[in-house]
């Protein structure tokens, strides 16, 4: 039970705004001794899953592409082009997005997307640009809603999307875990299940991004008041 | 075979890279943390595999030390003035578009092509993804580097300027994974599970459903990942009420147990690649704004999968 003390750790140092990098680390040496670890090998412990995890960062080497094409005009291209179409509105554009990857996660197409490589040099400022073509130039913290919602889009539509496909890495850990404990399954199985809360979230998040042209409106009417 | 081996190289170079050019811009007051802090995650990644893990972990509180204490600085590459990428951006067209959908397209296709049997131990199959997304990157170069004359300091330039823009906040994921690892090591989970275990009532099985979904989206918002979460409270509340005293099926309560986990997802800071990281790389004033964004969603689907999981799970 003493172990428990590391997840208080995480909760107060994120509710006391510290740098998360130091709340991590402060979690993890703190649970490792409290957990009855020597504290070398937590720092031993800690040291190598941060090794085995290194694939995680290794996405960021497509910021020097994106940064490139920034330089060129990237995203005032994808505003200019998305300005040019009346009917795109924030909202349309972010529902067409989410639907567009929901269905690709569920075929298996999960690196369609991405924050990097597709919500800061497309979609965002496409979004925007809907958005200043219905409502003029927009304030502030309209614009980082809209970006918000950009990168919630791409989120949501993974989260509930991947799972159908069969072979993503949390099916496979559903099944395995159920076979360490004597029940065996098909991924198969468990992707169809996932089919009814993929039509929730797409129904649910859907609706949030048909009301997202008025909700923007409203955000700027109060901002003007 | 290409593998994971060759990407970290890749990336040590790229983050070395970024620590150099980092050192040499005097109008980063921090300059010299900076380049203390991408050098050393540099270091991890090329010599890594060869460090005892003990030393590794010196050399990741080396860096949450740079960086956590008083913040990472921003250079000041040369960033192109609106009206300049705007004229650029007229003069090109669409083309600008090729480079930026041939990484998608190309890890798309590296996906299907590595894993046929004929190309076997051309590229480790379980990279194949990882290993094509970074070759895509190679491609954009390729195609975008001719285009604009741009010559290679160009591109890395500007990857330091997205890389301070993102901050310290681009190794969280990787941090997060790690605390992940000694959580596990160090009992976590099994201590959640008799903490649960003692705390829920007898009988109900709605409450045993509510307890679960919810449980899995409370933990993961802790834990940051569903992943980490799902063991611990399908052991702890899953497996032995919904399924062997209430009779559930466990297929349907792992499906639904782990989307539920990941409304907690949506919801935390602490699944920092997928809240914190977009939210420093869309510049948002407001670290937590993708999650305020996110929020009802996420409560809505949690709901929605509580309903399912208890209509569905004990009708077979």
């Amino acid at each position: 039970m003493l172990s428990l003390i590391g997840i208080a750790v995480v909760v107060l140092g994120f509710m006391a705004r510290q740098n998360p990098l130091l709340v991590v680390t402060a979690a993890a040496l703190v649970t490792g001794v409290a957990g009855g670890m020597e504290p070398l090998e937590v720092v031993a412990t800690f040291g190598r899953a941060f090794k085995e995890n290194r694939y995680v960062s290794v996405v960021w080497v497509v910021l020097p592409v994106i940064g490139l094409l920034e330089r060129a005009g990237l995203q005032e291209r994808a505003r200019a082009l998305i300005g040019a179409i009346h009917a795109a509105t924030a909202g349309r554009l972010l529902l067409l997005y989410f639907v567009l990857r929901q269905i690709t996660a569920a075929l298996g197409l999960t690196s369609l997307g991405g924050h990097a490589q597709m919500v800061r040099p497309l979609i965002a400022p496409m979004a925007e640009a809907a958005a200043e073509h219905h409502h003029g130039p927009l304030p502030e913290e309209v614009r980082a809603s809209v970006r918000a919602h950009a990168a919630a889009a791409d989120n949501i539509a993974l989260f509930f999307g991947e799972d159908i496909f069969i072979a993503i890495a949390s099916i496979l850990l559903i099944k395995g875990f159920l076979a360490q404990n004597g029940i065996l399954v098909e991924p198969l199985e468990l992707s169809v299940w996932a089919i009814p809360t993929a039509l929730c979230a797409l129904l649910i998040h859907g609706i949030q991004m048909m009301l997202f042209d008025r909700h923007l409106a409203r955000m700027i009417a109060e901002g003007r008041r | 075979m290409i593998g994971l081996g060759l990407l970290y190289v890749i990336a040590g170079v790229f983050f070395a890279a970024i620590a150099v050019l980092g050192a040499r811009d005097a109008k980063n007051p921090k300059r010299w943390k900076n380049t203390t802090f991408w050098g050393l995650f540099a270091s991890s990644f090329l010599f890594g595999s060869h460090l005892p893990d003990v030393v590794h972990g010196f050399v990741v509180i080396a860096m949450v030390l740079t960086a956590g204490i008083g913040g990472l600085g921003r250079g000041a590459p040369a960033a192109r003035d609106p009206e300049a990428r705007r004229a650029s951006a007229s003069r090109l067209g669409n083309k600008l578009f090729l480079p930026a959908l041939a990484i998608p397209a190309t890890a798309l296709l590296g996906t299907f092509v590595f894993k046929r049997p004929e190309l076997a131990g051309l590229v480790d199959p379980k990279q194949a993804t990882l290993v094509s997304l970074v070759l895509g990157v190679f491609v954009a170069l390729s195609i975008a580097m001719p285009m604009l004359g741009a010559r290679p300091k160009v591109p890395m330039q500007e990857g330091r300027r997205l890389l301070d823009a993102v901050g310290w906040a681009a190794i969280l994921p990787q941090m997060l994974a790690a605390l992940g690892a000694v959580f596990a090591a160090a009992g976590v989970g099994t201590a959640i599970g008799e903490l649960a275990s003692t705390l829920l009532p007898d009988g109900s099985q709605f409450a045993a459903v509510v307890a679960y979904t919810f449980g899995m989206a409370i933990f993961t918002m802790i834990m940051g990942n569903a992943f980490a979460a799902f063991p611990v409270m399908t052991a702890g509340i899953g497996l032995p009420l919904i399924v062997q005293r209430f009779g559930g099926d466990p297929v349907i309560m792992g499906a639904v147990g782990m989307l539920s986990g990941f409304c907690g997802t949506l919801m935390t800071p602490m699944a920092a690649n997928f809240n914190i990281v977009p939210a420093a790389l869309l510049e948002l004033p407001d670290r937590n704004g993708v999650i305020k964004a996110q929020v009802p969603t996420a409560l809505l689907v949690l709901l929605a999968n509580t309903v399912l999981m208890y209509v569905l799970v004990f009708r077979s």
